[in-house]
């Protein structure tokens, strides 16, 4: 068994924490800052993973989509009013190839509405490859795969 | 004319009572009339299904029912309840049963792939205690068997015994655009499933709504998108509830990866697409046809929007429980690249859609809005009070709308009445 790297796994965790945090406070803006330009997000279902399907819900392959789909959201979608609460959990480190660590975490989204009730609106895992650069983690891929298959009303603030 | 409907007064195409979107009894009465009634409902595409013992769990209404190809290649669908106990028989969204049998856990009553009963253990009991009568027969007791046809690789299913064929149910008109879509066999690429707090009808109105396209979806204008200069098209089946909208891109005009950069120009601060990549369509039919929207009643919508690819499944879970299974595909010869640029054009559609998510709004919008307000009705005159064949240009018209409640209200026929006099 190898010994994680302490720093590293403090990169990615701190990497993770601050990322759940820029979408709850709704600062959506700083959120595409997570990644490094040429980088693919995407948001798709278990069902599709485990049967090797690619189609997912949100698929932006480079960082400017990122940014197309925060000015979509403050101007153009219209969706339920809601606050976004990630719980995180800490990183299992999968593998380092030089600069790019691939690590997992799971993550719990729970969105509270206008009605006040606090509902646990996704639930899945992160499988990222992420750089490290400068003392720093940034995403070079995040798949959000989510078993919360049944999607309530509509997913607009990304995952 | 709908300020001259009374509290009360019956439901017409072009004003309907809103406790359609509540009434449990209405939604009963549905899932005889129309799911189980006179209909053909969607269930799947063949290729979802493609070797034998392969199936897929579905619903017609809020019926389960299995999906299954049969050894011989045949495509079976049955209801997904043990005969024994009522018991849920298959219990997976899909796979394949490689000896076609399908096993209730319960008391492992066996099924085959046609959903007849096959095996019941200790039917003639142990050692001689228990068992069945000896005028047990096995033949009545099987699944309940849907009627299975298909159309160009969309599979549909019936409980009716009387309706005419798949193919005259859809008619010529949803044919020819279906033909249009599956012109070359298919690929599934995945699922997602939306689930709204809103009734069937208003998710089933807002697909066949093309006036609320460029009103409710704000994506296309907010990046100085502008599609007026395009050709559109409507066109319903003869029974009204079927139709189909179309856009094309102006012939021999620009293509759409520059209508950004030209309208930006146009509409002053509307914000600038820094990666247009998602919005770029290659058009794969001769006819430059870019959004293809057909609603075929009462539970499927059939979709091309750029180059995106999907069936949208209507599931009825309850009056305020709709359930919208999207299955996206592209076509078996995609080489990567191509469906790499599909999974990018898939931004535009679905629950995450950027030019569709506000259909999940506008449905739960409209049935919280409509709590408490039987006998009010609602207003549907746009581009006229009748429904025709044919309608156009960009769809300003509730045309479709209509053509909906039209089909809807004949085959409810006495069952609104017989629901309206069991609330009053």
């Amino acid at each position: 068994m190898t010994v994680v790297d302490p720093l590293l796994q403090g990169l990615v965790d701190s990497l993770n924490a601050a990322y759940g945090l820029c979408l709850d406070d709704g600062r959506l803006e700083e959120w595409p800052e997570f990644f490094v330009d040429d980088c693919l997000y995407q948001v798709i279902a278990r069902e599709n993973v485990d049967n090797g399907l690619p189609a997912a819900v949100m698929y932006c392959d480079s960082k400017g989509m990122l940014v197309d789909r925060v000015v979509a959201m403050r101007r153009a979608n219209v969706f339920p009013e809601h606050f976004s609460r990630h719980l995180i959990s800490r990183a299992v480190l999968t593998g380092i190839d030089g600069d790019t660590v691939s690590a997992e975490a799971s993550y719990a989204l729970l969105q509270t509405r206008n009605d006040g009730e606090t509902r646990i609106y996704n639930v899945g895992k992160y499988v990222d490859r992420l750089l490290i650069k400068d003392g720093a983690a940034k995403l070079v891929s995040r798949m959000c795969v989510y078993d919360t298959h049944r999607i309530a009303t509509l997913l607009a603030t990304p995952i | 004319m709908n300020d001259m409907v009374s509290v009360g007064a019956p439901s017409l195409p072009t004003a309907v009572d809103y406790k359609v979107y509540h009434d449990t009894q209405i939604f009963a009465a549905e899932q005889r009339s129309v799911f189980k009634g006179r209909t053909w409902c969607y269930l799947g595409l063949e290729a979802e299904v493609p070797n034998a013992g392969d199936f897929r769990a579905t619903h017609v209404g809020e019926t389960p029912v299995v999906l299954v190809r049969g050894q011989e290649g045949k495509i079976h669908a049955w209801v997904n309840r043990c005969a024994h106990k009522g018991a849920t028989v298959c219990r997976s969204l899909r796979g394949n049963q490689a000896d076609g049998a399908f096993v209730c856990v319960y008391h492992q009553w066996a099924y085959d792939s046609e959903g007849t009963l096959v095996g019941v253990p200790f039917r003639r009991g142990l050692k001689g205690v228990g068992g069945y009568d000896k005028d047990f027969d096995p033949a009545n007791h099987s699944l309940e068997k849907l009627r299975v046809e298909s159309y160009k690789g969309m599979v549909f299913g019936t409980f009716s015994a009387e309706i005419e064929p798949l193919e005259d149910f859809l008619g010529p008109v949803m044919r020819k655009y279906i033909d249009r879509v599956f012109h070359r066999p298919i690929r599934v690429l995945g699922y997602s499933r939306q689930y709204m707090a809103g009734n069937w009808k208003l998710y089933s109105e807002n697909s066949r709504d093309s006036y609320h396209g460029a009103l409710l979806h704000l994506f296309y204008p907010t990046f100085g998108i502008y599609r007026q200069s395009q050709d559109s098209a409507g066109e319903l089946a003869e029974q009204g509830f079927h139709n189909v909208f179309t856009v094309s891109k102006p012939k021999g005009d620009i293509d759409y990866g520059s209508f950004g950069d030209e309208a930006n120009r146009e509409m002053q601060g509307a914000a600038k697409l820094q990666d247009g990549s998602l919005l770029q369509f290659r058009p794969e039919i001769e006819d430059d046809v870019g959004l293809h929207i057909q609603s075929l009643f009462p539970s499927v919508v059939l979709q091309q929007i750029q180059n995106t690819l999907a069936t949208r499944q209507i599931v009825t879970h309850g009056v305020d429980k709709t359930e919208l299974v999207w299955t996206y595909f592209g076509y078996a010869d995609d080489d990567e690249e191509t469906t790499r640029h599909r999974l990018r054009n898939l931004n535009l559609v679905g629950p995450s859609g950027l030019i569709s998510m506000e259909d999940g709004e506008a449905v739960e919008l409209c049935q919280q809005g409509t709590i408490g307000a039987e006998g009010k009705h609602s207003f549907i005159e746009m581009g006229g009070d009748d429904v025709r064949g044919y309608y156009a240009p960009m769809g300003m018209d509730e045309n479709a709308v209509r053509g909906f409640w039209k089909g809807y209200l004949s085959l409810m026929g006495d069952a609104l009445a017989v629901s309206a006099e069991a609330s009053a």
